[in-house]
């Protein structure tokens, strides 16, 4: 994730918000402000308001717990991988998920949050991670489908991350933006490939493409009008993008490439509007997104209890390298008696 | 032509069955670290396999191929060492599913990397150029495999009173299994006998001079063992490959005419 509804990049036309009220400290505050107007990047030992501080750790943090989660989705597969090749890159790709889960927890830890408090916010299930996880992978052409739409969608929201205003994060975004490209192609690369097989094969692309497209269109979050975050993110040059832009400009990257896939994508208003010079589409099941936000999804009660039983079965070995440690501290430590 | 290729399979059969297992714990390990090491074993295990199927397609031509290798044999055709296609669970559960145990999947790691160090590094010499090549980069993975293993024992060992005994119940386990290594079966003494092979009786003391040190070091003992003989390397094989088979063949088998 894949973060839901913060990104980046300054959309054309847009006016910044009012500068931040404050009282915690006028002077650090306008050389804040200052150094945000002038698109410069704040870094950990700076001075930085409460309120932006909190605001990254959530979203950082969301963004790390959506890559760890998202491990489970397409690790489904790993075992079932229909050839040796397949296994490989899938087993890599979801490597590299946990691996910018590490970074990201990582970036997290330099505005003072460790990543015990982080995960206790996911196991508790007060941390929100990204909805898209919480809908089941049902067939192996939801792993290409994933890779191409879902990673092509999070490439969008993550691409104006790279400049985001904190640079532990815009850095570690330039990273995770390269390897999910890599994904994004790999999963469109693995769904052609299919689209040349048998009749059963292409049946099931087309069956995955139908169950993932609204979903993947509800990643960019709500209607700009009900997105009570944005102008504030915008503001402080964390989301740079805004949600309905963002989603216009995956809908208008992705119909010619469902062409050369030779799929139809599920919505029958989607056409190309001449004077918008943009693709028309239709109606996002809100209700639905947020029922799945609130934790009534097809599988939100699964991938959370998994990841908490992974957490706990394996307290045992965590303890060990701990107790380990402390031995052979204690042990240099007489030694230099 | 038939016994390196036996000789093959078996190598193949040892990387294609531990990269599957290891790969089980992907999104589930202790430590978000230890998922991506996991991962990294699996990815070198895998990549073993493949390029050994490679070989094997490539000496017996017609249609064979990695895939087919992999996915359109039965467990009886399969020439893994038993240790391998263990669950990562301790003894005595049957095929049931049970929780995944690190400690054994640890012991296991180390035991077979420990061995095979020393294998690739022999057939570093093989007469099969092919097979030389492959060992020539397989000995760097798995050195770095032995070393993850190895160190994990360690700590897990001279951890806490519950490391300790979770990762001795495993050698307990684990360690009868490794006596199929030291035996010889007619593919592995063909391919000596043609330089294919290096012998692995030849390579005990020095694998007995590390799984000692570092249970030592660990503060583990190793047990004494007479029984079984397990056979996994000619086919016979424990009740668990039948499962982990089924599981990794139902997609390439459900589609045979299938393009991935």
């Amino acid at each position: 994730m894949y973060t839901q509804s913060f990104s980046v990049a300054d959309a054309p036309g847009q006016k910044p918000a009012a500068p931040t009220l404050s009282t915690e400290n006028p002077e650090e505050m306008a050389r804040f402000d200052a150094r945000i107007d002038a698109d410069g990047r704040i870094e950990p030992q700076d001075w930085m308001p409460e309120a932006y501080r909190k605001t990254l750790v959530r979203q950082i943090s969301q963004h790390a717990h959506s890559e760890i989660v998202g491990m489970l989705p397409e690790g489904n597969w790993i075992s079932r991988a229909p050839s040796l090749k397949r296994k490989a890159i899938l087993i890599a790709k979801v490597q590299d998920e946990g691996g910018h889960g590490l970074y990201l927890y990582s970036a997290a830890e330099t505005l003072g949050t460790s990543r015990d408090q982080l995960l206790e916010g996911l196991h508790s299930g007060r941390a929100k991670y990204s909805s898209i996880f919480n809908y089941p992978t049902l067939t192996w052409a939801d792993v290409g489908v994933i890779g191409w739409l879902v990673d092509g969608a999070a490439i969008m929201n993550q691409i104006p991350l790279c400049r985001c205003s904190y640079g532990p994060y815009a850095r570690a975004m330039v990273r995770v933006c390269k390897e999910e490209s890599f994904h994004q192609r790999q999963g469109y690369e693995a769904l052609l490939v299919m689209m040349t097989g048998t009749e059963a094969q292409k049946a099931m692309v087309q069956d995955a493409v139908n169950r993932w497209w609204w979903k993947c269109l509800a990643m960019f979050g709500p209607p700009d009008a009900d997105s009570p975050n944005s102008a504030q993110g915008m503001r402080w040059g964390i989301k740079r993008i805004s949600n309905d832009d963002l989603r216009q400009k995956f809908v208008d990257a992705t119909v010619p490439q469902a062409k050369v896939l030779g799929i139809t994508l599920p919505d029958p208003d989607l056409k190309w509007n001449e004077a918008r010079q943009h693709y028309d589409y239709g109606q996002i099941d809100w209700a639905e997104f947020w029922n799945t936000v609130e934790g009534n999804g097809p599988c939100n009660k699964e991938r959370l209890s998994t990841r908490v039983k992974a957490h706990t079965d394996g307290q045992w070995v965590r303890d060990a390298a701990l107790a380990y440690t402390r031995k052979q501290q204690e042990r240099a430590m007489k030694e230099a008696a | 032509m038939s016994t390196p290729i036996d000789y093959l399979l078996h190598l193949a059969d040892n990387a294609v069955v531990l990269g599957q297992r290891n790969a089980e714990w992907c999104g589930h390990g202790p430590i978000l670290e230890e998922d991506l090491a996991l991962a990294n074993v699996s990815l070198d295990l895998i990549g073993q396999a493949r390029l050994l199927y490679q070989r094997v397609a490539e000496l017996k031509g017609g249609d064979a191929s990695e895939d087919q290798l992999a996915y359109f044999r039965d467990a009886h055709e399969f020439r893994n060492y038993t240790l391998l296609e263990l669950p990562h669970h301790g003894p005595l559960v049957g095929y049931a599913a049970a929780d995944r145990d690190y400690a054994t999947t640890i012991v296991r790691n180390f035991l077979y990397s420990a061995l095979m160090v020393l294998v690739w590094d022999g057939l570093q010499n093989s007469a099969d150029a092919g097979l030389a090549a492959i060992a020539a980069k397989s000995v760097k993975e798995t050195s770095y495999h032995l070393h993850h293993a190895r160190d994990w024992l360690v700590r897990m060992g001279d951890g806490t009173d519950e490391s300790h005994a979770r990762v001795q119940a495993a050698v307990d386990h684990l360690m009868p299994y490794t006596e199929e290594f030291w035996t010889t079966s007619p593919a592995e003494g063909a391919a000596v006998a043609a330089h294919v092979a290096v012998d692995v009786w030849a390579l005990r003391p020095a694998w007995d001079a590390m799984v000692n040190d570092a249970l030592a070091e660990a503060t583990l003992s190793r047990p004494n063992f007479h029984g079984y003989v397990t056979e996994g390397k000619v086919g016979l094989h424990s009740e668990h490959l039948g499962f982990l088979l089924a599981e990794m063949q139902s997609l390439a088998r459900a589609h045979p005419d299938g393009r991935w």
